[in-house]
C-alpha cells in the first residue's frame, strides 16, 4: 500500500510548500510573517534541489542548497534590520501602509 | 585780447574773441553771492551768444565767398575783379558784412544787443575799466575795421552800421543823462562812445573809428578807475545823489577825472576832441555819411558833455550829501590806484596828438596814426571811393573849422548847462525832464521790452507752444507706439495663451490621459508588485503549457 | 516502508507548519509553526541522506534565523498589528493567481514523471560520507562561490548593523 518514495513525491511537496509561501507573501499584511513566508519558499527550493541531486546521484544539489541557505541567512539579517528601521520610522509593520514606492 | 588783435585770420580772431568774452562773463559774475551779479553774467553770456551766432555765420559766408579766412587772402580776393561793389543791392557780400556786424553789435553793445553792458557793471570796477570800457567791447569795432575791404564793398551794410552806431550813440547818451549810479553813467557813456566808433566805421572812416577806440580807451579807463577810486572813498556807495564835495578830499582822483571829463566832452587839445571831431567831420563829409548822421553825432557830443559834467558836479562839487560815517571815512586812494590814474590822465591829454585834423597842418607826426594804419585800410579806402562813384571827398577847410567850432561850442554849452543845473540850482528847482524822465531813467524800457518779447513772450510762449507740441505730437506718438505695442502684445498674449500654452497643455493632457490606466498599476505596495510578478510566472508557465 | 511512513509524517509536519505560519494571527505563533515546518524539511533532508544539510538546517535555520525572528518580534511591537486585518485587500486576486499557478504545477507534475529520466542511481548505494563529499565539492569545484558567499555574509552583517542602528 505504501509506495516507495520517489522524486515526484518531493516535487509535489516542494510545489505545495512554494505555493503556501507565495500565498503568505501575497496576502499577509504583517511584514514579519512575509519574511517567514520567504523562508518557506527558500526551503521549498532547497527541498527541490536536494531531491534532484539525489535523483541524479551527485552532491551538487546540496551545494546549491548550502549557498541558498547562506543567501537566506543574509536576507533574513538584512530584511529584519530594514524591518526594525522601518518600524522605528513609521511605527508600523503593515506593508500596505508603507507605500513610499509610489513616489 | 592779444590773440584777438594779433590773429591773422578770422577763426583765430574768433578764438580770442570768445576768450575775452569768457573772461568777461566770469568777471561780471565775480560777486557770485549777489543774484544780480549772476544774472548780469548770464545776460551778457546769452546776448553775446546771439551776436556770436551772427559772427560764425558771417565767417561761414565769408569762407564760402572768398575761400579763405586769412585777412590778407580775404582782402586779396575782395580786391580782385571778382567782386563788384554791391551798391544799391543787397547781395551775398552785404549779408556777410551784416552778419559780421551782428557779431560786432553783440560784443560792442550796440542796439539791439546793448542791454548787457550796463548790467555788466555788477563786476569789479577794475574789470569794468579794462574789459568793459577799454578793450573787449571795442573788439567789435576792431573786427569791423579789420574787415574794411568787405564793408567798403557793401555800402548798404555800411549805412546800417552807421545808422546803428549813431542811434546807439544818442540813445545811450540820452539814458546816461538821468542815471544816478556813477558806474551806470559811465557804462552808458561807453555804449554811446562805441556808437561813435561804429558811426565812423559805417561812414568809411575806418582809421577814425580805431582812432576814437584808442583815445577812448585812455579816458574811459581813467573815468572808470576814477569812479572806482570814488566808490572806494565812499565806502562802496555808488549813488551820485549821496556824493558831492569830494573835490578837496580826494584831489588826485578829482584832478585826473577832471582831465578825463574834459577829454570826453571834446575840449580842444585833449584826446577826445581830436577823435570825436574827426568822426563828426567824416560823417559830414564822407561820401557814405550825411548831414543827419552829423546832427545825431553833434547832439550826442552835447549830451556827452552834459552827462559827464553832471557826474563831475554831483560827485565832486557842492555839499556832501553822504551820511556822517561815510563822510568821516572819505580818503584818497593808495598809490597803487592813483598812479594808474595819473598815467591815464597823461594819455588822455596826449593820445590825440597823433591824429590831428589836417587843417591844423600836415606832417608826419600830426597824422601819424592815419599813416601808420594806412596799409590796413588802403583797400577799404580805395573801394569806398570807388563805391561812392566820385573822387576823394572834397576837403572843405572852412566847413571843417565851422563844424569844429560848433561842436566845441556844444560841448561847452553842455558843461555849463550841467554846472547851472547841478551846481547853481537847488534840488527842488531842477527841471525834471517831464514825461521823458522815467522813460530815460528806465533805459527806454528796452529791458522790459526784451523781457516781454523774448524772455516772457518768446521763451514762455515758445515754451507753451513746445509744451503743446510735446503733449499733442510727441506724447501722441509715444502713446500711439504704446497703443500699438499693447495691441501687438495682446495678440501675442492670445497666441501664447491659446496656441503655445494650448500645445503644452495638450501634450501634458495626453500624457496624463495615456498614463491614467498605468497609474492603477503603480500602487506603491510591494505586494501588488509581487502579485504582478506571480502573474508573470503564471503567464510564462501557461505559455509553455499551452503553446509549446 | 519505514522510509515512506517517515516521509509522509515529515511531509504533513512541513505542510501543516507552513499553513499555520501563513494563517495564524500572532507573529509568535507563526514563528513557532515555522519552526515545525523547518524541522519537517530537516527530516526530509535526512531521508535523502543529506546529513550535512540536516545539521545545517537545524543549526542555522531553527537555531539561528528563527531566534533572529523571535528577537525581532520581541523588539517590534506587534500587538497593534495583531489586532489589524491580517490579509491584504487583493487577497482574491492573489488567491486566483496562486491557484492558477498551482494548477499549472499540478499539470506539469502529472506529466512530469514521463519527462524525468529513469533514475539510474536510484538503487545505488548512498555515496560514502555525505559531509566528505560536500566538503570535497565545496572546496574544490565551488571554492570561488564559497568565498563570494563569505563576502556576501560580511556585507549582510554590515548591512544589518547599519539598518538596526538608531541613527543612520
Amino acid at each position: 500500500m505504501l509506495h516507495p518514495i520517489t522524486t515526484e513525491h518531493y516535487l509535489v511537496l516542494s510545489a505545495a510548500l512554494l505555493l503556501i509561501g507565495t500565498v503568505g507573501i501575497l496576502m499577509r499584511r504583517n511584514a514579519v510573517v512575509i519574511l517567514m513566508s520567504l523562508e518557506l519558499i527558500l526551503n521549498a527550493v532547497n527541498l527541490n534541489l536536494v531531491a534532484f541531486g539525489k535523483h541524479h546521484g551527485n552532491a551538487d544539489g546540496q551545494i546549491f542548497a548550502i549557498f541558498i541557505i547562506t543567501v537566506a541567512v543574509a536576507e533574513a539579517a538584512v530584511g529584519l534590520g530594514i524591518l526594525i528601521a522601518l518600524f522605528r520610522n513609521k511605527e508600523t509593520v503593515l506593508v500596505d501602509e508603507i507605500d513610499l514606492l509610489k513616489w | 585780447m592779444l590773440t584777438l588783435v594779433l590773429a591773422n585770420n578770422y577763426a583765430l580772431l574768433f578764438v580770442g574773441w570768445e576768450g575775452v568774452g569768457l573772461c568777461s562773463y566770469l568777471l561780471i559774475g565775480f560777486y557770485f553771492q549777489k543774484k544780480s551779479a549772476g544774472d548780469a553774467g548770464k545776460k551778457a553770456f546769452i546776448v553775446n551768444r546771439i551776436g556770436d551766432a551772427g559772427f560764425i555765420l558771417g565767417m561761414f559766408f565769408l569762407f564760402q565767398v572768398t575761400g579763405s579766412l586769412r585777412f590778407t587772402e580775404v582782402n586779396e580776393a575782395l580786391r580782385s575783379a571778382r567782386f563788384a561793389p554791391e551798391a544799391g543791392v543787397f547781395g551775398i557780400l552785404s549779408l556777410t558784412a551784416l552778419l559780421l556786424f551782428i557779431g560786432a553789435t553783440g560784443k560792442s553793445a550796440q542796439i539791439p544787443l546793448h542791454v548787457w553792458l550796463p548790467d555788466a557793471m555788477e563786476g569789479p570796477t577794475p574789470v569794468s575799466a579794462l574789459i568793459h570800457a577799454a578793450t573787449m567791447v571795442t573788439a567789435g569795432v576792431y573786427m569791423c575795421a579789420r574787415s574794411n575791404a568787405l564793408f567798403a564793398l557793401t555800402p548798404e551794410t555800411s549805412h546800417i552800421v552807421a545808422a546803428v552806431g549813431a542811434a546807439t550813440a544818442i540813445f545811450a547818451a540820452s539814458i546816461g543823462l538821468v542815471q544816478n549810479d556813477i558806474k551806470r553813467v559811465l557804462a552808458y557813456s561807453t555804449v554811446s562812445q562805441l556808437g561813435y566808433m561804429f558811426l565812423a566805421v559805417g561812414v568809411g572812416a575806418y582809421w577814425v573809428g580805431v582812432f576814437h577806440l584808442y583815445t577812448h580807451a585812455f579816458f574811459k579807463a581813467l573815468l572808470f578807475l576814477g569812479a572806482g577810486s570814488v566808490i572806494h572813498a565812499m565806502s562802496g556807495e555808488q549813488d551820485m545823489r549821496r556824493m558831492g564835495g569830494l573835490k578837496d578830499k580826494i584831489p588826485i582822483t578829482f584832478a585826473t577825472m577832471f582831465i578825463a571829463s574834459l577829454a570826453i566832452a571834446g575840449i580842444p587839445g585833449l584826446a577826445g576832441f581830436f577823435s570825436k571831431d574827426e568822426i563828426l567831420w567824416q560823417s559830414w563829409s564822407s561820401p557814405l555819411g550825411g548831414k543827419l548822421l552829423w546832427a545825431v553825432g553833434f547832439c550826442t557830443a552835447a549830451m556827452t558833455a552834459f552827462y559827464m559834467w553832471r557826474l563831475m558836479f554831483m560827485t565832486f562839487y557842492g555839499e556832501g550829501r553822504m551820511d556822517e560815517h561815510t563822510r568821516h571815512h572819505v580818503h584818497e586812494s593808495p598809490k597803487s590806484m592813483t598812479v594808474p590814474l595819473m598815467v591815464l590822465a597823461a594819455g588822455s591829454v596826449c593820445a590825440g596828438w597823433i591824429g590831428m585834423p589836417k587843417v591844423f597842418g600836415e606832417n608826419g607826426f600830426m597824422q601819424a596814426l592815419e599813416h601808420w594804419l594806412a596799409p590796413v585800410f588802403e583797400t577799404g579806402k580805395e573801394a569806398a571811393h570807388a563805391a561812392a562813384g566820385h573822387g576823394a571827398a572834397q576837403h572843405d577847410t572852412t566847413m571843417e573849422w565851422v563844424l569844429m567850432g560848433v561842436s566845441v561850442g556844444a560841448a561847452l554849452a553842455g558843461i555849463f548847462l550841467a554846472r547851472h543845473i547841478y551846481l547853481r540850482m537847488k534840488e527842488s528847482e531842477r527841471p525834471t525832464g517831464g514825461a521823458m524822465h522815467p522813460v530815460l531813467y528806465n533805459k527806454w524800457y528796452v529791458d522790459e521790452l526784451y523781457d516781454f518779447l523774448f524772455v516772457n513772450g518768446f521763451s514762455l510762449g515758445g515754451g507753451t507752444l513746445m509744451a503743446r507740441f510735446d503733449q499733442k505730437v510727441v506724447d501722441g506718438g509715444v502713446n500711439g507706439t504704446a497703443w500699438l505695442t499693447r495691441l501687438v502684445s495682446s495678440i501675442s498674449i492670445w497666441y501664447d495663451t491659446w496656441i503655445v500654452d494650448g500645445l503644452v497643455n495638450l501634450t501634458a493632457f495626453s500624457v496624463r490621459a495615456l498614463s491614467y490606466p498605468v497609474r492603477f498599476l503603480q500602487t506603491g505596495f510591494i505586494q501588488s508588485y509581487a502579485l504582478v510578478f506571480l502573474a508573470g510566472v503564471f503567464a510564462i508557465f501557461g505559455y509553455y503549457w499551452w503553446v509549446r | 516502508m519505514v522510509e515512506t511512513a517517515f516521509f509522509y509524517a515529515f511531509a504533513v509536519l512541513t505542510i501543516a507548519g507552513a499553513i499555520l505560519t501563513v494563517t495564524l494571527r500572532s507573529a509568535i505563533h507563526c514563528a513557532i509553526s515555522l519552526i515545525g515546518s523547518l524541522a519537517g524539511v530537516a527530516g526530509l533532508y535526512l531521508l535523502q541522506q543529506a546529513e550535512f544539510l540536516f545539521a545545517v538546517q537545524i543549526v542555522l535555520y531553527i537555531g539561528g534565523i528563527m531566534v533572529l525572528f523571535l528577537f525581532v518580534i520581541m523588539l517590534v511591537n506587534l500587538d497593534a498589528a495583531a489586532k489589524e486585518r491580517q490579509y491584504h485587500r487583493h487577497w482574491l486576486a492573489a488567491t486566483a493567481c496562486v491557484a492558477g499557478t498551482g494548477a499549472l504545477f499540478t499539470a506539469f507534475l502529472l506529466r512530469g514523471p514521463a519527462l524525468l529520466k529513469p533514475n539510474a542511481l536510484e538503487s545505488a548505494a548512498p555515496v560514502a560520507g555525505n559531509v566528505e563529499t560536500i566538503a570535497v565539492a565545496l572546496f574544490r569545484e565551488f571554492l570561488v562561490p564559497f568565498e563570494v558567499a563569505s563576502l556576501l555574509l560580511l556585507v549582510a552583517i554590515v548591512g544589518g548593523v547599519m539598518m538596526a542602528k538608531k541613527r543612520i
